[in-house]
């Protein structure tokens, strides 16, 4: 199963709503996937400051903030579970290379300068308090609570998978030939945190957008490479995306209204949202790419 | 591809559970449960029931044994009217995946659409969608007639082996696939068949198979109208794949 549940706020009178808007729609997919649950919040300057970075870590030292002040500026840590948030006012890959010199046994599990990630594992309704997420405002963000298939259960096979700037994947479904993919993209020099199949399609995603590729291309190379089946929900710093395999039956939805997008592994997370009886609701077609842009 | 509309304003009574003055019980699943709503509906104590605010939920109205009129005003989740056995069942709103798998007898109706796999394995009843359905509607059928006012997804009728599905809107590729004796009408367009699927001669007694239906689902304009009932084509198992031979398995 697995449960995934994505919005994309058009309307900013919306955005102080964006955390108790996630919080209605997962409540509807606990029973998909109560094993885990990741989150993934873009645009909250309460956690990623205006001119900062953050960067998500498993495995964090006790206290990050105190090695790194003396490398950066203006540098925060805060722990919500097994996810230790670390902000500075630096750019992403420079906070993520200062995280990774100071704690080498860490893993940096989200980067970005909209983004903030969350992921532990246990029941996905109090993983929500614990990370806060009803208070969590901001343009988009997505979710997802995982019944384990392909790899442990652990805080690093969580969803989402976080592996490039601003970059979130999170994945229904599982992938048949992603140790050849994993091998091949190791070979590139890609390395990977955990043997988790959604990993490789993060992996191969974020290599397609450096690449140059823009997020509906690089749904469509995944599409030619992996095998399995799957529901992807992938948002990036402007971009909010959805595609499911050729055979399609992993299950997905989506509503769009004026004043959003949304997607739900299922209805009953879309059905409390503001003005869900005026919205556009629709199965997605398979292998056909849906992507909005911020 | 189906696509799934909203919900009504919700108009739930205060209470969960309550009977009118006509003898119809109404249970509100904003206070009451599912398993609460299919215990009574297993060993009723009406023979109509009205279901407020499903937003949803799976299982609405699961394995009803009994001529019940049931009424679900609002979308309903995963496997609404699975296994009905003389329930009359209409959605007042959507229906998820799963929509009466293994009815046997009784009607369930859907005013707007639903998902994928419905009607799957059932055996007998009408399953009626007015709007669209989504992929692989009537997977297995064993008996069942669907009529779908809209269009159906791909791979509808997979494996088919008995029933009749009809179809007013367009039918996604793989219509069919490796069917058996299931008869198959779709008045729109039809995407590449599915192995061993052909297309059929209609002929009057065919057409006369097709107005019934279309009137058993309550579409009686469509049914009295003989030019439309012309645009429907039919269709079918060429029976090639009754017996595996080496040579046709390219064909699968």
């Amino acid at each position: 199963m697995c449960g995934i549940i994505g919005l994309h706020l058009r309307d900013p009178d919306l955005y102080p709503r964006l955390g108790q808007l996630l919080d209605t729609m997962l409540a509807g997919a606990v029973e998909r996937g109560p094993d885990a649950a990741g989150i993934a919040v873009y645009g909250d300057r309460e956690r990623v400051p205006e001119g900062h970075s953050a960067v998500s870590v498993l495995g964090a030292p006790d206290d990050p903030a105190a090695a790194l002040g003396q490398l950066l500026p203006a540098v925060t840590a805060s722990r919500a579970g097994a996810t230790t948030v670390i902000t500075a006012a630096v750019d992403p890959e420079a906070l993520a290379a200062a995280v990774r010199s100071v704690a080498p046994e860490a893993k940096v599990v989200g980067i970005g300068s909209e983004l903030v990630v969350y992921k532990d594992i246990g029941n996905p309704r109090e993983l929500a308090e614990t990370y806060d997420l009803a208070s969590a405002h901001g343009w988009q963000g997505l979710a997802h609570t995982r019944m384990a298939t392909e790899s442990a259960i652990t805080p690093e096979g969580s969803h989402p998978f976080s592996v490039g700037r601003d970059l979130c994947l999170v994945h229904n479904g599982s992938f048949s030939n992603h140790a050849t993919i994993r091998r091949a993209l190791r070979h590139e020099g890609i390395e990977f945190d955990s043997e988790n199949d959604t990993e490789v399609a993060a992996r191969f995603v974020a290599a397609c957008l450096a690449d140059g590729d823009d997020l509906e291309k690089a749904l469509h190379r995944l599409g030619q490479e992996f095998d399995g089946f799957y529901t992807l929900l992938v948002t990036t710093a402007d971009g909010f995306a959805v595609v499911r395999d050729e055979i399609a039956c992993k299950p997905a939805i989506v509503a769009e209204h004026p004043r959003w997008v949304a997607m739900a592994s299922e209805f009953r997370s879309l059905a409390e949202l503001p003005g869900i009886s005026q919205a556009r609701v629709f199965e997605p077609d398979p292998g056909k790419v849906y992507a909005w842009q911020r | 591809m189906a696509a799934l509309s909203n919900h009504p304003d919700d108009t739930a009574s205060p209470q969960d559970s309550a009977r009118d003055g006509a003898g119809v019980h109404t249970v509100d699943l904003t206070t009451a449960t599912v398993r609460t709503l299919n215990a009574e509906l297993h060993a009723p104590t009406a023979r109509r029931y009205r279901v407020l605010s499903p937003r949803g939920a799976h299982a609405v109205a699961v394995g009803v044994d009994d001529e019940l009129d049931i009424h679900v005003e609002g979308d309903v989740g995963y496997y609404c009217g699975g296994m009905n056995q003389g329930g009359t069942i209409v959605v007042d709103g959507s229906a998820g995946p799963g929509l009466a798998e293994n009815m046997m007898s009784g009607t369930v109706r859907v005013r707007g659409d639903a998902s994928q796999s419905a009607g799957a394995t059932a055996r007998g009843g009408l399953l009626v969608v007015e709007g669209t359905a989504s992929m692989r509607c009537g997977i297995s059928m064993k008996g069942v007639d669907i009529v779908v006012g809209g269009d159906v997804g791909p791979m509808s009728a997979f494996m088919a082996q008995a029933g009749r599905l009809v179809v007013c809107g367009d039918a996604g590729d793989g219509l069919g696939d490796s069917i058996y004796e299931a008869r198959l009408y779709v008045r729109g367009k039809v995407g590449a068949l599915g192995a061993d699927c052909i297309e059929k001669e209609i002929r009057d007694e065919h057409r006369s198979e097709l107005a019934e239906l279309l009137t058993a689902a309550g579409m009686t304009d469509l049914a009295g109208d003989p030019a439309a009932l012309a645009e429907f084509r039919r269709f079918g198992s060429a029976r090639r794949l009754y017996h595996f031979t080496s040579e046709r398995s390219g064909s699968y």
